[in-house]
């Protein structure tokens, strides 16, 4: 079976984080850096502050837009009462990004930079070009609130080194 | 099928991109009612000057407007979720008859998995049923593309044609490269008479005419592009159709495909081709045996899903089971469940029909929630306007029980008013109540007749609940806040002992239209007695300790202040 390079990442939390919104930021950068980019995510009545998920996926070629089981090269948890929902989804040689929750959340002034300081985190890992997750922060966030953004996208970036 | 270089410049979801591909095929004219997972395909749509895009009251009006249009000459769309179909299903099925004057294509949004509706029909079954084309695309990109071909089809085969997505398609994004748009030069208008009147005397000749017509667009199915075989290596090949096709690419990207664009009528000798090619054929479609039954009509040797898959969506990882020939293992859904928002204008309504220990009949909207525990306060959700005709009709099923009919502001518009109509006119007496949040707030925020503003933004006549509910019959129209508890719960009690019908207009909009919060509210730990009535609202921002008394986030408190007013022990107040 060949197995082409592709990157899958699973952001999931609860509606109204801004679960969608980080998903949206990924897709975006890698498509800024050239890369073929499937997303899925959940609308309607998961929405309302049910559990929601959203998948991005890049690389040469993608056919599936959700990621299969044992997939996953990182999962993306916003929400503590939600870990554990995607275990099954993480390749053995994935990486679970969940530790870095907390610790965002002991530093973030507002839990709604949570999403923002993960992606930041999320950066580090990924071959996906600093500019371009700046540049698809900029494209997503409302202007009056990217200033903040970038901040804690870059202390999100701080944070695992 | 994607270029690395070509993929610069944006990603859309399936639905933009049809939206996005429809525009470029020169449509002039599209209407629909919002229903996830279609709602975003208009809302996109919404921005080009060229197209005349309109919510329309409902799907059956929808599709007669779309429909009209193309009588008329432009080039038209019309957009649903799957159950909405079912709303325009009276028009649907003539129109196969009737045929087209300029491209006409019918957008059906399925939802496999039932992410956000009543049930997952499988609406390919329609064309079958009303004998029209069937075009399923398997992603973002191939819906852009499609939907132009769809167009084309159309107009050359002098039919509707059925578009059929689903919520894995609707609401993934992939790169799309952007074309310019065709405009389409109009027929002369004509409208021929035998065409389009369907009385007896002209339906049967159409009908003898839709069955010539199907006949040669099989012909074309089995030629067309949209239905090809991929050869690959291996002798075991795979018959798909829309996102199925992917999970196969996922698992054994180079196993022989025929891949079906264009399922219905079904490329019969295409199959056999197919079928002489490999050894072993596996069927992998979702939901609905579609593909199946033809395979088996044809008596072509094959393997398909066990039974137990044609329950809910189907996933990359199931298809080496379907091989296998095991059964789906059913898992419990996880992860934590909807509820209202903080501030919604819902919970007070709920709450107070819980208190009252009335059997509520209810309706498609977010309200529908209030189903769930710790409320579990309404009783039936079956479709759209259900919320009043079910209601009646339980009531005249048992006359006793304390029953109250709810629905919500565009469900009421949608088809609540025929179901008052009714109840007024057969004598009926109850209770209704219209929870009026201006807008249509469970598909994401669409206006609706009663908003006075259209899909398009702009001002235009406002619908007045009050008005329409008293000339439909209502002998007693009330508006109230629901905020104000003791004032709804007064209103509900006195309208539930007369022998009126009552309607009761709760009115306070929905959060996602008035974001402003109303100051925060205060908890004193030392009044609290642990009672937890407070809990019973079911609202986001309140959560119990370990300990058992609770914790306010104040992020995400609006203010509302209904745990104030259900709390007995001043334990809470508002700043």
């Amino acid at each position: 079976m060949m197995k082409n390079n592709v990157t899958s990442i699973i952001f999931y939390g609860i509606g109204g984080q801004g679960v969608l919104t980080a998903a949206e930021i990924c897709a975006l950068a890698a498509m800024y850096d050239g890369f073929a980019v499937k997303k899925s995510e959940v609308h309607g009545m998961a929405q309302r502050g049910g559990s929601v998920e959203s998948h991005v996926r890049f690389g040469d070629i993608v056919y599936s837009p959700i990621t299969p089981y044992a997939q996953a090269d990182y999962l993306i948890c916003c929400h503590n009462a939600e870990y554990g929902r995607f275990k099954g989804y993480l390749k053995k040689t994935g990486t679970d990004l969940f530790e870095f929750l907390n610790k965002g959340l002991l530093i973030v002034p507002k839990k709604i930079f949570i999403n923002i300081y993960l992606i930041g985190v999320l950066s580090v890992y990924t071959e996906i070009s600093e500019q371009s997750w700046i540049r698809a922060i900029k494209q997503t966030i409302k202007s009056q609130f990217v200033e903040d953004n970038i901040k804690w996208f870059y202390e999100g970036r701080k944070g695992i080194v | 099928m994607q270029n690395k270089k070509k993929f610069k410049d944006i990603i859309l979801s399936g639905n933009e991109a049809l939206a996005r591909g429809a525009y470029e095929a020169g449509v002039n004219v599209a209407a629909g009612y919002p229903g996830t997972p279609s709602s975003e395909i208009l809302e996109y749509i919404k921005r080009f000057d060229e197209v005349d895009a309109q919510w329309s009251v409902n799907e059956k009006v929808a599709f007669e407007v779309a429909y009209g249009a193309s009588i008329g000459g432009a080039r038209s769309l019309y957009v649903s979720k799957h159950v909405g179909i079912n709303v325009a299903m009276d028009p649907l099925m003539v129109s196969a008859y009737t045929g087209i004057s300029a491209g006409f294509v019918i957008v059906t949004c399925d939802d496999p998995g039932v992410h956000s509706s009543q049930n997952e029909q499988d609406n390919r079954r329609i064309a079958s049923f009303a004998k029209m084309p069937l075009i399923e695309p398997s992603s973002p990109f191939e819906a852009k593309e499609l939907i132009k071909k769809a167009f084309d089809i159309s107009e050359k085969y002098q039919t509707p044609v059925l578009f059929r997505m689903t919520t894995r398609i609707c609401h993934s994004k992939e790169n799309i490269i952007l074309s310019k748009r065709i405009e389409k030069q109009k027929p002369p208008f004509d409208i021929p008479m035998k065409q389009y009147v369907m009385v007896p005397a002209n339906s049967y000749p159409r009908h003898l005419y839709l069955e010539k017509r199907i006949l040669r667009i099989k012909t074309f199915s089995e030629k067309t592009k949209l239905n090809f075989i991929e050869n690959g290596k291996g002798i075991t090949g795979f018959i798909t159709s829309g996102v199925s096709y992917l999970y196969i690419k996922e698992n054994y990207p180079d196993a022989p495909i025929l891949k079906l664009g264009m399922s219905y009528p079904f490329p019969e000798k295409l199959a056999l081709k197919f079928a002489k090619q490999v050894k072993n054929i596996i069927v992998v479609e979702e939901l609905e045996p579609f593909i199946e039954e033809q395979m088996k009509m044809l008596a072509i040797k094959h393997k398909a899903k066990d039974p137990s898959y044609r329950v809910g969506e189907l996933k990359s990882e199931f298809i080496p089971k379907i091989i296998q020939g095991q059964k789906k293992k059913e898992k419990k859904r996880t992860g934590k469940k909807p509820l209202f928002c903080a501030g919604c204008p819902h919970r007070p309504v709920f709450y107070v029909l819980k208190q009252l220990k009335v059997t509520v009949a209810g309706d498609i909207g977010c309200y529908a929630l209030a189903a769930m525990p710790p409320l579990s306060s309404l009783h039936t959700c079956l479709c759209m306007g259900a919320g009043i005709s079910a209601f009646e009709g339980i009531r005249r099923g048992r006359k006793e029980q304390p029953l109250v009919g709810v629905l919500g502001d565009s469900t009421f518009v949608h088809s609540g008013i025929t179901g008052l109509i009714n109840a007024a006119y057969n004598k009926q007496t109850g209770v209704i109540i219209i929870l009026d949040n201006s807008t249509t707030a469970m598909t994401g925020c669409q206006p609706n007749p009663s908003t006075g503003i259209t899909l398009k933004g702009e001002k235009t006549k406002k619908l007045s609940l009050e008005k329409i509910a008293e000339v439909s019959g209502a002998d007693e129209v009330i508006v109230v806040d629901p905020f104000k508890i003791k004032e709804l719960k007064k209103h509900i009690t006195e309208s539930l002992s007369n022998k009126k019908l009552t309607v009761i207009i709760t009115r306070s909009p929905c959060k996602f239209i008035d974001k402003t919060t109303k100051g925060h509210v205060d908890y004193n730990i030392d009044k609290c007695k642990k009672c937890q009535v407070c809990l019973q609202i079911d609202c986001p921002a309140i959560s119990k300790t370990a300990e058992g008394f609770i914790d306010i986030d104040s992020e995400l408190c609006s203010g509302c202040g209904l745990c104030v007013e259900v709390c007995s022990f001043k334990a809470l107040t508002k700043k």
